[in-house]
């Protein structure tokens, strides 16, 4: 690892000041040279890889205070940014009004893990891509720009069929963005001009010519909090790996619907393991609105969220895998007792 | 190596980070506050090492650190505690797992510095007088190893597995101790460990 200098932070304007005073104009944050530091998990182990190279790290973790509030009360569901994953999975309010939320989070990583990660550290994750990881291959669009894709002809059946360009294949690991995405969440982003708020949909960028610009967040932003409105308890999270428990998702589906007198009255659909960003499936969710529920429409509706899906030579399984994740998730949804 | 990201190649100096930071931050470095209260802390040079004082096992640890020091290896090379095993070194494996305050992390992605403040408990820190505690007393009935490198990692994350009340069922201690790997394979016994301990130590 290279040397770095550490400080605290214990107010937020702090660490607007020194993280957006650290940020050059043209470079994105990932490469800007001082980092946030929340649980760590990505962060620490990046820089142990030399992937990322920060000459100053901002623990913001005193922030916590204020910014780990979870609040789960009225008609929508705040979360802090710097709750951790396993306070959020284990607590008795979402799992039963939110359960799409709650097995996001508990379904990821491990127990340790979740005990250290925050939710807003969660949502920035970067790729598993290994050609990204590993910094002996000079080609990677994400690392450096213009120099090609190790993956878009290498060992890919890890990597995404859907939002894909010709420069970057690389996949959105997290399962908590989906249930995000799908539940319409918005962000609370503090910054050097306060406090402002976005739909959570416009924080990913999908790479097109751009790979390394990960997200839309500017200089010294930082995610606060999370907003979920409504209440979804008619809702799952179904995650497909190569083993049962810590493991990313080959392929993962957030499902949320609310179903009256047999019809569906609204249906979200978000997909994870197969996308280059956190993936909402519209067409999908059109297909099941105002509709009765059966096994031939959740084969359409899973049609439709891979209508666009597109393989490279090793990840072509993810398509029809991911098929069944949501035909799955789906009868799942509509058989839960609430 | 690829320079995209150095500080020369992004227009970044260290040290002209350094002055703006310290210019900046506006933060005293002030008095060590009591412990679960991390003050601030400066940027400071990264050539220097730090000093810190860590709570291990009950006892604070006064320490000049290297900042990229993780709690690993100030707990395996600065502390000479080397029960705490290091694995795969990137969070993977479970063999380095501390509680730090009651929560099982994996000290090999936590930074020493960013503990301060915090109670650190190792395995070197379960045993009162000849007695040891009930998981590892657990870990040696049901022969819950082999070769016993995983081991210190899998019994605090076990203990913490108990008490968050996550080791009501099998699948449950599989499915909560799935970041803890055992390259020979214990597993049946590691979960027959655990139900064997899990009453003791609720009963506390």
């Amino acid at each position: 690892m290279r040397p770095f200098s550490y400080q605290r932070v214990t107010d937020p304007d702090m660490a607007v000041q020194v993280l957006s005073a650290a940020a050059a104009a043209n470079n994105p944050l990932t490469k800007a040279a001082a980092q946030p530091l929340a649980g760590g998990t990505t962060l620490i182990d990046l820089m142990k890889l030399d992937v990322m190279r920060p000459a100053a790290i901002v623990d913001i973790n005193p922030l916590s205070e204020g910014w780990s509030a979870v609040d789960p009360g009225g008609e929508s569901l705040r979360l802090g940014a710097l709750a951790k994953m396993s306070d959020v999975a284990a607590h008795d309010e979402i799992q039963r009004n939110y359960p799409v939320v709650a097995n996001s989070l508990k379904l990821a990583a491990s127990a340790q893990l979740r005990n250290m990660a925050t939710l807003g550290g969660n949502v920035m994750q970067r790729t598993r891509c290994s050609y990204f990881r590993d910094v002996s291959y000079e080609n990677c669009n994400k690392r450096n720009p213009g120099s090609g894709c190790a993956a878009m002809d290498g060992v890919n059946r890890m990597h995404a069929v859907l939002g894909t360009s010709d420069q970057c294949i690389a996949t959105y690991p997290g399962d908590f963005a989906q249930a995000l995405i799908a539940l319409d969440a918005s962000i609370e982003i503090t910054g050097r001009s306060g406090t402002r708020s976005m739909p959570f949909a416009e924080l990913h960028k999908a790479p097109g010519n751009t790979p390394e610009i990960e997200t839309t967040l500017q200089p010294g932003e930082l995610i606060s909090a999370f907003v979920i409105p409504g209440r979804w308890p008619r809702s799952v999270y179904l995650k497909a790996r190569d083993r049962q428990s810590y493991e990313f998702a080959l392929s993962s589906a957030a499902v949320a619907l609310d179903v009256q007198d047999g019809t569906i009255s609204d249906a979200r659909v978000a997909l994870g393991g197969v996308a280059t960003v956190p993936w909402r499936a519209r067409e999908a969710e059109a297909l099941l609105k105002g509709q009765r529920f059966d096994d031939a429409l959740a084969q359409r509706a899973a049609d439709a969220a891979f209508a666009d899906a597109r393989g490279r030579q090793h990840n072509g399984f993810k398509i029809a895998l991911g098929k069944r994740v949501v035909a799955r998730a789906l009868q799942q949804a509509v058989t839960m007792e609430i | 190596m690829p320079e995209h990201s150095s500080s020369r190649s992004s227009g970044f100096d260290r040290r002209a980070f350094m002055a703006g930071a310290a210019g900046s931050a506006l933060v005293p470095m002030t008095a060590r506050a009591a412990a679960q209260d991390a003050p601030p802390v400066t940027a400071q040079d990264p050539s220097l090492p730090v000093d810190v004082t860590l709570r291990v096992n009950g006892k604070d640890k006064r320490l000049s650190l290297d900042a990229r020091t993780t709690v690993l290896d100030a707990l395996r090379e600065h502390l000479k505690l080397t029960g705490s095993k290091k694995g795969c070194d990137h969070g993977q494996c479970g063999a380095c797992t501390v509680l730090i305050g009651d929560r099982r992390v994996v000290s090999c992605l936590t930074l020493a510095l960013a503990a301060e403040g915090q109670e650190i408990t190792t395995i070197e820190g379960l045993a009162t007088d000849d007695h040891l505690h009930p998981m590892q007393q657990a870990f040696i009935d049901n022969d819950a190893f082999q070769c016993g490198y995983c081991t210190p990692g899998q019994i605090m994350s076990a203990i913490a597995c108990v008490k968050e009340g996550h080791a009501g069922s099998d699948a449950d201690i599989r499915e909560y101790m799935s970041g803890n790997i055992c390259r020979c394979a214990a597993y049946p016994n590691i979960v027959a460990a655990i139900k064997q301990a899990a009453p003791e130590i609720m009963k506390g």
